[in-house]
């Protein structure tokens, strides 16, 4: 039986960029743990030996040419853009650094 | 006029050939009955009257000056599932986040029908970013079942399956991650293709699980179906995950299917797929399939798939991880909805205020899902078992096609349920991709073709044809034979007994 | 601005700790297209013209994997005696960040193309230092951000910030190492050397611009002390983005004095990111790491996997260049360098320099002579690697032309070398523009020296007399008067001429 908590929730929102409500709290922490627990079952199967995966199509060494292709124009770029200044697209203020 | 949303798109197109009709006549014919009940029916969140009707007039200056027409299925209309980007028109994917959003550029399968003269009359409702069985995860609302307007038809793509089967576009555009082509086939009484995974581009396909997401037909007959998977399919250079190989001739196996002949082709009915929490009608109709299967002289036995019961499971952390990923670029940055930004917050909570704003509950709880399931300490009991399912599920495939040459099952477990009825339910709605995600999962092609009404209910019912990938072919073979013996049996087309549609919403 | 840290003296760092070291460096592939998609990378275009729906991050959009960009990554390995990986797959690493597109970078996680590797770097005094290669791996930059409003045009106290996505994209590949131990003192002579090692090697293969400056090539150092009794590593920091040779030196020397000091004095060293500051050589404290980032890798489900054929990796072996140290062998011995001579050369920076430079036709003595004094200076002087002077090393070698067939003399050549870094065009422009041309013309010169030889008599006189050292005087005068535009070894032959007829 897991049992995500809602502190856990709170992490996950928090990881994915979730600004969620105190009511979604409690929602999800209970829909995650119905549907972890249901889920949970893939691992009685997944033996060491079996081999994980990750592509349906067993494809390798999809290259292309290191050729220019024409791409969007800066008009094209930033047509969408909530908010754009001097060729770029502008964004709120950026904490901390990487 | 109306005769035209009628007919096939085979049809339509000898037609136009013809100079019987022209391709603007049938165009308009199919925007009029857009305008006429899709009110009631909420297929269509776009309608491109003006793109529509322009593409058509090209159509018919090439047959009037008597060019070589583009393809088969030229000034053919047909109704574009949402989650495709369409250049200068607008790509919302079910989402507020992507509200009025006008991408830059055409998906490949988008260019491929504009080249192949198909007539694009607007884009169709899906639930949110192609999360749902039921299209009401849609922030635009949800798309009705025309066979009865309190039940959904299907999802995610319910609006291009309910679109052809109320005779608003005669093909459409779907996409399968789970089942979202299929499973809405099968409730609207319509063909769905699921094609072999890197048979047709995903370039231009908003991402929902990458490794799962496939493009495919939806039409009312499965010539039709076969005709738009010849325009759409085949290699990209654009998508890492294209095939480069032909297309399987699937239109010349549909043709073979139409003389309803089946002597020689093995069928097998998947052991696992039946018993509790099947419909009974659902069951009968199956039933009844597998012995029209046999009377057009195909041996059916029954095969043992003893992982497929794993498959819902698994899908159900590759999905949503993958899409907790897929989805991290809608941030409020570069395109799409931004909330929040009053000058007193940071970037960081702009974005979070945005995502919670613009995703819906099924987006959300799917991302939180994928999220945990991919974080250290939890990978390898979670997603790792997962994808080692997804081994388990392909080599009960490869045994199985050893003995047989295609596999059949219901399409989903039970016919259109009540618009709301599951929706606080997750693990219910979960449900109806049952017997559809492991197709999904090993990336082989799966049909839904319709096998008649539900005798308890009325409502229409799915056979799911499963075959081996990049044999998409034997689906096609498959499902015509069977689809002109149903129809010589109940005396028509399945769908043309959906109920005329009137003012009842 | 971070208050001062105590520091301990290097010399009291090294008797009481073993620093261990540990360098990340990106290096920016020079291919004419991004790792997955066909926009250019050239530096500097207007902001967001080299992008695409791919590289923006648009919905729906795809990526497709650059073959040089693999190519590149496979020669890197091979140079850095790496194994090359059979059979490998891009992972994506998942983290917000505005100036990431898709908001995950595709990056490769537990199979990297390249691993297990070494590369044997040179010190000072001729010691040959081996670090252990863990990885090389491929993945992409990521856009460029400027931070607007606010006082200092820095991150913080910005009030918004403007993105560009040229850069992202552009294919990196980052060049892990083991722990490198047991440098004791040399420790951050060993860094410096091992990046200056790695960049001629990158040169060398031609598969990156190296310049450091533009960040086409980054280093971040991770630094930690260990106790000289202790079993196991000590808590290290990572400095980012070191963004010059000398400045790799200076952050280790930095980290290991900061860090002793800490230790000593009783406290802990926080696992952490730090900046170094160019200005005063310290670093600062930046994101803390105590709480691990969960990057939730996973296989990229729109990527295949990378596998290269033993063939192809063969091929490419082939077209290694020359190991780095049998180089410096082959580069002493045809120059006839001594020890000292040789090991200047390369802690300027110069060998790649100097070799382009003969290449371009200059001899051995002359071009070695231009980059390790005059250039190294002018280097020293503007603030920049040698490598980021603004001369090629084909201006370099048609100045010594110039030289040598006496159209220029070595002072008039500085000058035009200045004009070519001050971006006045060409050497040939430079000499027209300033009119920096040698007095060539006899008449000239002798109108000149017959009126300095009046002038001076007396020194006439005693150059008559034998003594021709003498002449000196007089050529200074002549140099004078035509304001250095002369070649002096002419104007003493016209002397002798002069005073002897």
């Amino acid at each position: 039986m897991t049992n995500i908590s809602r502190d856990e929730v709170a992490h996950l929102a928090k990881l994915a960029r979730l600004a969620v409500t105190d009511d979604e709290l409690d929602v999800f922490a209970g829909q995650l743990d119905q549907i972890l627990d249901s889920v949970a079952k893939v691992s009685e199967v997944a033996a060491d030996d079996i081999p994980p995966t990750s592509h349906a199509v067993p494809l390798t060494n999809v290259f292309r040419e290191d050729v220019v292709r024409p791409g969007l124009s800066q008009e094209q770029a930033l047509s969408g853009a909530p908010a754009a200044e001097e060729g770029r697209f502008r964004v709120p203020r950026i904490l901390g650094e990487e | 006029m109306t005769e035209l949303t009628k007919l096939t798109a085979a049809e339509l197109a000898e037609k136009i050939r013809t100079r019987e009709v022209s391709s603007v006549e049938v165009t308009q014919a199919h925007l009029d009955r857009i305008a006429a009940v899709d009110d009631h029916i909420h297929a269509f969140l776009h309608v491109d009257t003006e793109g529509a009707l322009e593409a058509a007039r090209a159509v018919d200056g090439d047959v009037a000056e008597g060019r070589e027409l583009a393809s088969p299925l030229a000034g053919v209309p047909l109704a574009l599932k949402d989650v495709l980007t369409t250049k200068g028109i607008p790509t919302t994917v079910g989402s507020k986040t992507l509200e009025g959003w006008l991408p830059p550029y055409d998906a490949t399968v988008t260019r491929k029908l504009r080249e192949a003269g198909v007539v694009i009359l607007g884009k169709t409702n899906m639930d949110e970013f192609a999360m749902g069985s039921s299209t009401e995860n849609s922030a635009y609302g949800p798309t009705h079942n025309p066979w009865d307007h309190a039940r959904i038809p299907g999802g995610s793509g319910g609006g291009s399956s309910a679109s052809i089967a109320a005779f608003e576009a005669p093909l459409a555009i779907g996409t399968d991650t789970g089942g979202s082509i299929r499973q809405p086939g099968a409730v609207t009484g319509t063909v769905g293709v699921k094609p072999t995974y890197g048979g047709v581009s995903r370039y231009g396909l908003v991402a929902f699980s990458s490794s799962l997401d496939q493009a495919g037909p939806c039409a009312r007959t499965v010539l039709d179906a076969a005709l738009l998977h010849e325009v759409i399919g085949g290699h990209d250079p654009f998508d890492s995950t294209s095939i480069d190989a032909p297309v399987p001739p699937v239109v010349a196996a549909a043709r073979q299917g139409l003389s309803g002949d089946l002597s020689g082709v093995r069928v097998g009915v998947v052991k696992e797929f039946g018993g509790d929490g099947y419909q009974s009608g659902v069951l009968r109709s199956f039933e009844a399939a597998v012995e029209q299967l046999r009377a057009l002289g195909a041996e059916v036995v029954e095969v043992s798939c003893p992982h497929f019961t794993y498959a819902l499971p698994a899908y159900y952390l590759i999905a949503p991880s993958e899409c907790s990923s897929n989805l991290a670029r809608f941030d409020a940055m570069r395109y799409g909805l931004r909330a929040g930004d009053d000058g007193t917050h940071s970037a960081e909570e702009v974005m979070s205020l945005t995502r919670e704003k613009g995703f819906g509950a099924e987006v959300k709880r799917r991302i939180m899902l994928g999220t945990y399931a991919l974080s250290s300490g939890y990978y390898d009991a979670y997603y790792g078992s997962a994808q080692k399912v997804r081994t388990l599920i392909s080599r009960d495939f490869d045994s199985a096609f050893e003995k047989v040459d295609v596999l059949v099952s219901p399409t989903t477990p039970t016919t259109a349920f009540k618009i709301g009825e599951r929706v606080d339910d997750p693990m219910a709605m979960y449900l109806a991709d049952l017997c559809t995600i492991p197709s999904n999962l090993a990336g082989n092609a799966a049909m839904s073709v319709p096998s008649g009404l539900s005798d308890e209910d009325g409502l229409p019912v799915g056979l799911q044809i499963m075959a081996p990938s990049l044999a998409d072919d034997r689906l096609y073979r498959v499902g015509a034979a069977y689809e002109v013996a149903r129809d010589a049996a109940a005396g028509g087309s399945l769908v043309h007994q959906v109920p005329e549609l009137g003012g009842n919403k | 601005m971070t208050a001062l840290a105590e520091l301990m003296d290097y010399d009291e760092v090294i008797e009481r700790y073993d620093p261990v070291l540990g360098l990340e460096v990106h290096v920016e592939l020079n291919t004419d297209t991004k790792m997955f998609c066909g926009c250019p990378t050239t530096f500097g275009g207007e902001p967001n013209t080299q992008v695409c729906p791919t590289c923006l991050g648009l919905p729906g959009s795809l990526p497709v994997v650059n073959g040089k960009g693999v190519e590149s990554a496979i020669r890197i390995g091979l140079a850095l005696n790496c194994e090359i990986a059979g059979w490998c797959r891009f992972a994506r690493k998942n983290y917000f960040y505005p100036d990431q597109p898709k908001n995950f970078q595709t990056s490769q996680y537990d199979e990297p193309i390249a691993f297990d590797g070494h590369l044997d770097v040179t010190l000072d005094d001729g010691e040959v230092v081996r670090v252990e290669i863990e990885r090389a791996h491929m993945e992409e930059d990521t856009g460029k951000s400027l931070h607007m409003g606010g006082a200092t045009g820095r991150i913080h106290g910005a009030d918004y910030s403007l993105l560009d996505y040229n850069r992202a994209g552009v294919p990196l590949i980052e060049i892990v190492t083991k722990p490198i131990v047991g440098t004791g003192a040399r420790a951050a002579e060993v860094a410096r050397a091992y990046v200056t090692t790695l960049r001629a090697l990158m040169a060398a293969l031609d598969v990156s611009d190296v310049r450091m400056d533009q960040g086409s090539l980054r280093c971040d150092a991770n630094v930690s002390l260990m106790a000289k009794d202790a079993t196991e590593f000590g808590t290290r920091t990572e400095t980012k983005n070191v963004n010059s040779l000398r400045s790799v030196e200076r952050a280790v020397r930095y980290e290991m004095s900061r860090q002793g000091a800490l230790l000593a004095g009783g406290g802990t060293v926080k696992l952490e990111t730090r900046h170094f500051q160019e200005s005063d050589g310290t670093t600062s404290a930046g994101r803390a790491k105590e709480t691990a980032e969960d990057y939730r890798y996973f296989p990229e489900p729109d990527l295949v996997p990378v596998a290269p054929s033993r063939e192809w990796v063969e091929e490419l072996r082939k077209t290694l260049p020359e190991d780095p140290t049998e180089r410096r062998k082959r580069i002493q011995r045809e120059w006839e360098l001594s020890d000292e001579e040789l090991r200047d050369l390369f802690n300027a920076g110069a060998v790649e320099l100097v070799a382009s430079t003969v290449d371009a036709g200059a001899k051995p003595s002359d071009a070695r002579g231009w980059w390790v004094n005059f250039l190294a200076q002018e280097a020293n002087t503007r603030e920049v690697d040698l490598a980021g002077l603004a001369i090629t090393p084909v201006q370099v070698a048609k100045v010594i032309e110039l030289v040598t067939s006496g159209e220029l003399t070595n002072k008039l050549a500085r000058e035009v070398v200045r004009g070519v870094l001050d971006g006045e065009g060409e050497p040939a422009e430079v000499v027209e523009k300033r009119g920096l041309k040698v007095v060539s013309d006899d008449s000239a010169l002798l109108a000149a020296v017959d009126e300095a030889l009046a002038s001076q008599p007396d020194i006439a006189d005693k150059i008559r007399g034998g003594k021709v050292q003498a002449a000196g005087a007089i050529v200074g005068a002549v140099m004078k008067a035509t304001k250095g535009q002369a070649d002096a070894k002419r104007v003493r032959e016209l002397i002798i001429e002069r005073v002897g007829s």
